[in-house]
């Protein structure tokens, strides 16, 4: 029998607020001692009540508009108990009942359309470190703010699943609200994967595997759990709705808790906090000005920057922002992406660069000289990485390509005197004799003087041209 | 209890104070003392006075902390075990205000641990007996507030309010005590018991204190989200006209002293003008159990936090994570502080949620709209605070249904989240002080205490 696997992802997005989600402490622990960003509300002494940070409300109406969801005027805070170190107050505040980010959807490169039921504002857990016989307690990451974004089960292959989770962490870079720093834990995400035979309407038990931090291995979890579950299936055993980790490792998963003894959290309003009211006006505030998303730029630029160029590209809203800036003739955009793709992305400061990139009138201005041929493609990569130097910055883009002197001569008067010039010269009179004696390579060798010549100006393609033309005559 | 002019020295308030409170060691009023700190201040205070710089609205005047509050006047205990040599490095907002206008904390009174009881019977350090009869009980949470304020050690004590927690010690101690409107006093820096209906007020022995501390302390807190806009010192005076009177609470179940009581003072409002008006308010009967589902469920929540990993008391003998939890926890809380845990947890439970913690909740806004109802009725309602006068220490203390009765007519105050003002009404023939209860819409206190005067 065929299965088919349906998958529905739970990711966490740290916001990158100034301050925690419900005290006014550092909310950027990168770098600090542990537990030096921990205010008595964050370590839970008697007697203290949580804040809640603006920001991070602002934060939530952005990261929902990017997913096409519905922002909810009126949201709320519960608590969701449990004991463990990692959870000072002995709950988390969340919210379980009226989350402030409804149903939407997120477009995938292919077109597929994977469904938000909903996502919520919570707050982080603090760190704990295994040692033998005893843990360290790290509360700094304790109610940082975080968005937990819940997917239909709409997802049907790794690919997808891989894809899905990189869209979200592209769309929460768009909208700027998380540093979106997997490897230091910005986004996890929570896999469910069940299968059920093909023809059947019903889902099958699922298996959940938590804590995934990187899009290659979500994928390769789902493709392990896909081949677990189809093994258990075929030898007639059922699957069991558990728990499971991941070891990139190993590359496999294996059984944690399981669901059926696992704790009742048991939910309760936050007493403490008011219900957020939203209004009409505020989310508008909001949205004002707000980016262009991945599938705005791919609409955009559909059938003018290659798919696969544009979807390395879309990794980086920065050069995405400038692409967006740029007069929307093709020739310009084709080459401007083709330089920031080819060019910039392999340098090593590639990621410095990003922050500061060079204006739009003097890209503009290098793609018009390329297409006029006043620069040669060599010549106008050169004249691409110049303009990041930070003191080149402002400066006309011809300016700079004249100080490098590498403006091309396609002045036919003035290159044909140079080639008369060389064709002059008595060392190039056995070349000459040889092409006309049909060999045709020699005429690179005069190519070649006529670039010296010309201190590499010329056109080496007009050069040929008019060589042949003489020596043919 | 104005400003110590220079007659009397801040010095020589507190040390009287504090010798009362030695005086009255017995009693077990407080848990712990802050001498030395409470005379430094005191002190600091007369050099104020004597260089003729500006001093605050309380400046001298030493006053009692329910050991609840924090503060880093030494330990803050909640009357638990578990908090046993707790130091808070910080100041709860009330606090903070009363220190601003020179009130000096002069010690730390006892409680029920967490507040839970009703008799101070449930705290670790011991119970606190009644201000007028050694052998009963001092009535609670706040009996050791109210208490030190009934024999004059201090003019004023702090006390928190969750379901009768001011009021009934009030009353059986014979002074005042105020359960404010929710959210014109700020909960930030007390130990929370059951956060929405949690009310800091005061014990004191006139409406006057009163009326000067709650203009003090009333006001929004950014700390405390649930606070209100200051209301309190912008309150216009209203004339009172109707007197609401419960027919229901006028039962069999209420000592006859009390209902006599009652009446007493129902007949010199009419002889002063007053309209006396009965009210129907058939929901009431069930706001004892609403609370007792909402309440525990709040508390089961808030005392998750107390676990041994980060302060307070933690079990020596525990050899991993859970031992540790559960045999700390077994130590440290009391138990009606487990009992409370349990059904809380309980009533939140998957499965339960909806059957118990949120039709109390729903039944919880029929309390409400059912106290719109009366106060569209009468500006004010009279009631008894409790069935009885102070009863006999170790009296209800097996029997939990017994203690919670207690509060039957004062818990629908709390969940209601409207003022009640506890004032002294006689006593009754063995000599035990009579207490009434008045209660006005939200946002009413100060003319809630203005009109008490009514009733001296």
């Amino acid at each position: 029998m065929k299965y088919f696997p349906t998958i529905g992802i739970e990711c966490h997005v740290q916001l990158s607020t100034k301050t925690k989600l419900f005290s006014e402490v550092d909310n950027d622990a990168r770098g600090k001692e542990p537990n030096s960003c921990v205010s008595p509300i964050d370590y839970a002494l008697p007697g203290m009540l949580p804040r809640l940070n603006g920001e991070a409300i602002k934060f939530a109406v952005r990261a929902g508009k990017a997913m096409n969801c519905e922002i909810n005027k009126s949201s709320r805070f519960d608590r969701k108990h449990y004991f463990y170190p990692d959870s000072p107050k002995g709950y988390q505040i969340t919210q379980f009942y009226h989350p402030i980010i409804g149903a939407g959807f997120v477009e995938l490169p292919s077109g597929e359309k994977v469904r938000i039921e909903h996502a919520h504002l919570e707050g982080d857990a603090g760190k704990l470190t295994h040692f033998g016989s005893y843990s360290l307690v790290d509360l700094n990451r304790v109610d940082t703010p975080l968005i937990e974004i819940v997917s239909m089960p709409d997802i049907h292959s790794a690919k997808a699943a891989h894809d899905y989770c990189k869209e979200l962490w592209r769309l929460m870079r768009y909208a700027k609200v998380t540093h979106g720093d997997l490897y230091n834990g910005n986004m996890r995400f929570d896999v469910n994967v069940s299968l059920a035979p093909e023809d059947s309407d019903e889902l099958g038990t699922r298996a959940e595997v938590k804590n995934l931090n990187s899009f290659r291995s979500v994928e390769r979890a789902v493709e392990y759990e896909i081949k677990r579950q189809t093994k258990i299936l075929e030898a007639g055993e059922r699957v069991i709705q558990e728990t499971r980790g991941w070891s990139d490792a190993t590359g496999e998963t294996t059984g944690q808790r399981s669901k059926e003894e696992a704790k009742d959290y048991r939910y309760m309003p936050e007493p403490d906090l008011p219900p957020v009211n939203l209004s009409a006006e505020f989310i508008d505030e909001q949205l004002a000005d707000f980016p262009l998303m991945p599938a705005d730029y791919r609409e955009k630029f559909k059938g003018i920057i290659a798919e696969d160029t544009l979807e390395v590209l879309l990794d980086y809203p920065e050069l995405m922002k400038k692409l967006g800036e740029l007069p929307t003739d093709p020739t310009t955009i084709k080459l401007v992406s083709n330089l920031f793709a080819s060019v910039l992305l392999a340098e090593e400061k590639s990621a410095e660069y990003l922050n500061d990139l060079p204006d739009k009138k003097q890209l503009s201005e290098l793609a018009e000289m390329n297409e006029k041929k006043e620069l040669s493609s060599t010549a106008t990569k050169e004249v691409f990485l110049r303009l990041f130097d930070p003191q080149m910055k402002g400066k006309d883009t011809k300016a700079i390509a004249k100080e490098l002197g590498v403006i091309q001569e396609n002045d036919l008067g003035a290159l044909e005197a140079i080639v008369d010039m060389v064709l002059a010269k008595p060392e190039t009179k056995k070349a000459q004799d040889d092409f006309k004696n049909g060999e045709e390579k020699v005429i690179g060798f005069l190519v070649g003087q006529v670039m010296k010549e010309s201190k590499g100006k010329a056109n080496p393609s007009v050069a040929q041209q008019i060589l042949r033309e003489k020596l043919t005559k | 209890m104005k400003i110590a002019n220079k007659d009397i020295s801040a010095v020589s308030l507190v040390k009287e104070a504090l010798e009362k409170a030695k005086k009255y060691k017995d009693y077990n009023i407080f848990i712990s003392m802050n001498e030395e700190a409470a005379l430094k201040e005191a002190a600091e205070i007369d050099e104020k006075i004597a260089r003729g710089e500006k001093v605050g609205k309380l400046a001298g005047v030493p006053f009692a902390l329910k050991d609840n509050f924090l503060s880093p006047d030494g330990q803050t205990t909640a009357g638990a075990h578990i908090l046993e040599g707790f130091k808070s490095p910080v100041t709860a907002t009330i606090v903070e205000k009363l220190k601003a206008e020179g009130a000096i904390v002069i010690g730390r009174t006892n409680l029920d641990a967490f507040a839970h009881g009703s008799s101070t019977e449930n705290s670790y350090f011991g119970p606190t007996r009644n201000a007028y009869d050694f052998e009963r009980v001092a009535g609670g949470s706040s009996g050791g507030s109210a208490v030190a304020v009934a024999l004059d050690i201090v003019p004023f004590a702090t006390g928190s309010d969750t379901g009768g927690s001011i009021r009934q010690p009030a009353a059986f101690n014979g002074v005042y005590g105020l359960k404010p409107t929710y959210g014109s006093t700020s909960r930030y820096g007390v130990v929370a018991m059951a956060s929405s209906t949690d009310s800091m007020g005061f014990f004191t022995k006139t409406p006057e204190d009163m009326d000067l501390l709650m203009s003090i302390t009333s006001g929004q807190d950014k700390k405390d989200l649930t606070t209100l806009p200051d209301f309190y010192n912008t309150s216009e005076s209203k004339e009172v006209k109707r007197i609401g009177i419960i027919k229901d609470f006028d039962n069999e179940s209420v000592d006859a002293e009390i209902r006599e009581a009652l009446k007493t003072k129902c007949e010199a409002l009419r002889n002063k003008g007053f309209e006396i008006v009965e009210l129907d308010m058939p929901v009431l009967k069930y706001a004892l159990a609403v609370y007792y589902i909402i309440q525990p469920a709040e508390v089961a929540s808030n005392l998750s936090r107390y676990d041994g990993v980060r302060y307070g008391f933690r079990s020596e003998d525990s050899k991993d994570l859970d031992s540790l939890y559960e045999k700390t926890r077994d130590e440290g809380f009391m138990p009606e502080n487990k009992r409370r845990i349990m059904i809380g947890n309980f009533v939140l439970s998957s499965g339960f949620y909806d059957a118990y913690f949120l039709k109390a909740a729903k039944a919880r806004t029929l309390i409400i709209k059912e106290y719109e109802d009366a106060f569209s009725k009468c500006d004010f309602i009279l009631t008894p605070v409790s069935s009885n006068p102070a009863f006999k220490l170790g009296e209800k203390v097996n029997d939990p249904v017994a203690m919670y009765l207690e509060d039957l007519m004062s818990v629908s105050v709390n969940l209601a989240g409207v003022p009640g003002l506890s004032i002294p009404a006689g006593m009754t023939k063995a000599g035990l002080p009579i207490g009434l209860q008045l209660v006005g819409p939200r946002r009413s206190d100060k003319n809630l205490i203005e009109f008490s005067k009514e009733l001296i």
